[in-house]
């Protein structure tokens, strides 16, 4: 080992920096949600951090010395904010379980997992149980009061509801469900913007503040270089330039670029998901391939596909195509000539 | 005049930690009672023994010979008695013993006969190579290449630039900034014979930029020279490995050297400074190579820069420097990025040898999961991707590992310093180097078991047709023979019985077929078949019978064929 230590960057605060960053947008989300979000980090951190060690114990490696790396808290903290929030406890069981023991941890644990692990949870509990999935809650503001931290406690754990109140009452349509059902129906992009309270300015209403403070939680990553530049700019860049033409060439039936960019978990995907060192590619050509990929693949899931949002599935399936884009784009060493 | 300087990928700036010891002027070090001088210090073929134990050796006197076109002599760096020539514990990454001989200093320090060339500006290049071969120079920077095979531009007749590389771009070390300071004149001096051997077009001096003083030096000892020094003095940019050969031409020239390839190819030849000094020395003053300038420094007592007699045990010269402090753990022989970690202190100096450096003990951490976050990849100055060669090195996938050109990987330690996962990531590309040598050779030993194979089956084929084609010529040659005696005999006849009282001529070949006939015949009347042994009386009687009964139905059949065969 060297006796000089260029930058006292370690792994383990590598993890913890991704999740400071997630702080003011989680912090947001409480606000302007309630304690949902809350309620679904805490459960999943404990959940992983639990699954984790147990997994550990199993290989028979030492907790003490891998759960300081914080690989498993921050997989745990981007589920949860996947996740609808306010999930119920087993459902968050479950999707760490997948994302922790599956996804991770029997392909060796980190930096060996082919896949994101949290977007292996996610599209487990995506396809097993997709009612429970579509449980979004509106922002408080369409909602006009809000749940107490006990009767959140209470539904989380025991599936109570306070008395008099449905489940559906508290739920609302996704601002990618509202538009992708209407534009079903043959209205115009235009037509189902007005005709539901969901959307604000240009993305889904509230969700544009925490999108915003996602965002600027992922600029501030790439500031303090704990991630690159080339994955999300290639991600976002490919899906507005995408949502651009579709929406240039029809109006009506395509919305335009900033409602994809502020709707859904685009930012989230792209600064905090994509960018997944382990799964992603690797080089910096590698991996503006790779989020060109990932950026193409969401905007053709949510659009064309069969699910609202498609961050999870087009990073799974960029995930596949990584070892390829890194045999391909290897960079020039030094000494070879410019074509090999 | 100013040069247009280009840049490498990646690289890294490292805190110099020169100031502990750039100060400190050079100073003469201690006559050790004891040298050893190892007989390997350059690569290449080691020298061969030219004393015997007991032999008294002057000063700079030759003890070993250049093994080789790529080797270089040893000499005695003191004088005294050959006490020993045997293995010896050298610094090598192995940790193996190597061949030393071990010289006993009488402290006279009396040199021998010292033969410098007469007229060194109108030396022919052969000459100035030959002292420089003589003197066993080798490069001084850390390779420890023989400085004359690197003088000597080859089937080119001259080279563009000669590059003398004082970029010292290692932490702590500060020999050749010392040297640059204090001995500008001999290193100038020692650039423009060099210069003259491979008839380089320029020379050109690098500096990294922190290390003003030493640049000023140079410029003065340029002006001091007048106008017969044309030589370029470049200022560059301190970025750790600015001083790896291929980085530095490329930082001051612009130009790529070919991975696997040498810089003369492309026009550049690459020395060290301190070996330019040496070379001034070999030539101008005929001394070899038998010290050199070492900087010991980090944790000991006072830091400096040691002129050291090659073969001095590392410990007397941190004894010199006040010894390692409590706080030392961990010694070095080079600096701490490429350092060769020391782990006695018996060892001795060698021509390489341009630091000996005590670093504290650092809090040890176990490496942690690699998760590819590429900072490797941005460090790398050769431009590979270092995250993928760990993993294939790690899996063992030493194709896929050359796939991403391993080979190109200079051991800079530049990933090792920034993984924040704290692999080291260089010791893999070692094991993997290694490795794959090991294969090479494991390779070329079958490839050769299979040619000897290969040429025994030719061999044998070879013989079998000789043989047959012997057999033919003989057979030849008796048919011949036979043909003449006959005609000779026709003759004869002919000519009306004049060699009538001459003896029959017998074929020898006919004659050979009846005897072995005879022979065959003879065994099998000798072979009895094995159930007619001891029979009784009655048995036997009742074969008689039998052989009578047959002998007499052959006559008879013999009787009645006659007729016929007769007729």
């Amino acid at each position: 080992m060297s006796a000089l230590q260029a930058n006292a960057r370690d792994t383990g605060q590598v993890m913890l920096k991704v999740v400071y960053a997630l702080i003011p947008a989680v912090l947001a989300h409480y606000w302007l949600f309630g304690w949902g979000i809350v309620l679904n980090v805490a459960l999943a951190a404990i959940f992983a951090l639990g699954f984790e060690a147990l997994s550990l114990l199993a290989r028979g490696r030492d907790p003490r010395h891998t759960l300081i790396d914080n690989s498993a808290l921050l997989s745990g903290v981007l589920l949860a904010i996947a996740l609808p929030p306010m999930s119920q406890w087993w459902l968050l069981l479950v999707g760490t379980f997948f994302t922790i023991v599956v996804a991770k941890q029997l392909y060796g644990g980190l930096g060996f997992n082919p896949f994101n692990p949290a977007m292996v949870g996610y599209v487990v509990l995506l396809i097993s149980f997709p009612v429970d999935m579509t449980h979004w809650l509106p922002p408080i503001a369409l909602r006009g009061e809000s749940l107490s931290l006990i009767d959140a406690l209470s539904y989380v754990f025991g599936g109570q509801l306070p008395n008099g109140m449905q489940l559906d009452a508290l739920t609302m349509a996704t601002p990618l469900d509202v538009i992708r059902t209407q534009i079903g129906l043959h209205h115009t992009v235009g037509e189902a913007m007005s005709s539901s309270p969901v959307f604000g300015l240009f993305g889904g209403k509230q969700w544009e503040i925490f999108n915003g403070l996602i965002l600027l939680g992922g600029l501030w990553m790439v500031w303090a270089k704990v991630i690159r530049w080339h994955i999300p700019v290639a991600v976002l860049g490919t899906l507005m330039l995408v949502a651009l033409s579709f929406h240039l060439y029809d109006a009506d039936r395509f919305a335009g670029p900033l409602f994809h960019l502020f709707s859904g978990g685009a930012i989230f995907g792209a600064f905090f998901i994509a960018t997944d060192p382990v799964s992603a590619a690797t080089s910096d050509r590698g991996r503006l391939i790779f989020g060109f990929g990932v950026g193409l693949l969401e905007y053709i899931i949510r659009v064309f596909g069969g699910y609202p949002d498609g961050i999870a599935f087009s990073v799974l399936l960029m995930n596949m195509a990584a070892p390829t884009i890194d045999y391909y784009t290897k960079p020039r060493t030094f000494g070879h000539g410019a074509k090999e | 005049m100013s040069r247009t300087l280009h840049t490498f990928h990646g690289g890294l700036h490292l805190p110099d930690q020169k100031a502990l010891s750039n100060g400190a002027a050079i100073r003469q070090g201690p006559l050790p009672a004891q040298l050893i001088v190892p007989l390997q210090q350059h690569i290449g073929a080691p020298a061969q023994v030219a004393v015997q134990v007991g032999d008294k050796v002057l000063k700079g006197q030759l003890i070993g010979e250049a093994g080789g076109m790529v080797s270089a002599p040893v000499h005695a760096p003191s004088s005294g008695t050959v006490s020993a020539i045997g293995p010896h514990a050298v610094p090598h990454p192995s940790g193996l013993d190597a061949l030393c001989i071990t010289i006993v200093t009488d402290g006279d320090e009396s040199w021998c006969e010292l033969h410098p060339l007469e007229n060194p500006w109108e030396a022919d290049p052969v000459e100035l190579r030959a002292k420089v071969r003589e003197a066993g120079i080798v490069g001084l920077g850390g390779a420890g290449f023989p400085s004359h095979v690197k003088l000597n531009p080859g089937a080119r007749t001259a080279v563009d630039t000669l590059l003398l590389n004082g970029a010292e771009c290692e932490p702590y070390i500060t020999c050749d900034d010392r040297l640059m300071r204090e001995r500008a004149d001999e290193i100038l001096l020692g650039a423009r014979l060099m210069r003259r051997a491979i008839n380089a077009g320029e020379c050109v001096i690098a500096i990294e930029d922190n290390k003003p003083e030493a640049i000023a030096a140079l410029h003065e000892a340029k002006r001091a020279a007048g106008r017969l020094c044309d030589i370029e003095i470049v200022t560059v940019p301190t970025r750790y490995p600015t001083g790896g050969e291929k980085q530095l031409i490329r930082v001051v020239t612009g130009k790529e050297v070919r991975s696997g390839g040498l810089p003369i190819e492309i026009g550049v030849v690459c020395h060290n400074v301190a070996t330019a000094a040496a070379v001034y020395r070999a030539i101008v003053h005929g001394e070899p190579l038998i010290s050199r300038v070492v900087t010991v420094t980090g944790e000991v007592g006072t830091p400096g820069n040691i002129q050291a007699l090659i073969g001095t045990p590392v410990g007397e010269l941190l004894a010199a420097c006040g010894g390692a402090k409590s706080s030392a753990s961990r010694l070095l022989m080079g600096g701490p990025m490429m350092g060769l970690p020391l782990t006695r202190t018996d060892l001795p100096l060698v021509k390489t040898g341009n630091c000996l450096l005590e670093l504290p003990a650092e809090a040890h951490h176990t490496p942690k999961p690699c998760i590819r976050c590429g900072e490797c990849m941005a460090a790398c100055p050769a431009n590979l991707l270092p995250q993928q060669l760990y993993w294939y090195a790690r899996a063992k996938d030493f194709d896929k590992a050359q796939d991403y050109n391993l080979f190109d990987c200079i051991e800079c330690g530049c990933c090792n310093a920034v993984c924040p996962s704290e692999i080291p990531l260089v010791s893999y590309y070692r094991f993997a180097k290694t490795a794959i040598w090991g294969q090479e050779r494991e390779r070329k030993k079958a490839d050769k078991a299979r040619e000897r194979h290969e040429f025994r089956e030719f061999r044998k084929e070879r013989e079998k047709q000789e043989r047959a084609e012997a057999l033919a010529k003989k057979k030849a040659a008796l048919d011949t023979d036979a043909l003449k005696k006959k005609l000779a005999e026709e003759k004869a006849a002919a000519e009306g019985g004049t060699a009538e009282g001459a003896t029959p001529a017998v074929d020898p070949k006919q004659a050979a077929i009846q005897a072995a006939l005879e022979r065959a015949k003879a065994k099998k009347a000798a072979a009895q078949p094995k159930n007619t042994d001891h029979l009784t009386a009655d048995q036997q009687r009742q074969i008689d019978e039998a052989e009578e009964r047959r002998a007499a139905a052959k006559a008879l059949a013999d009787d009645s064929q006659t007729p016929e065969g007769s007729a």
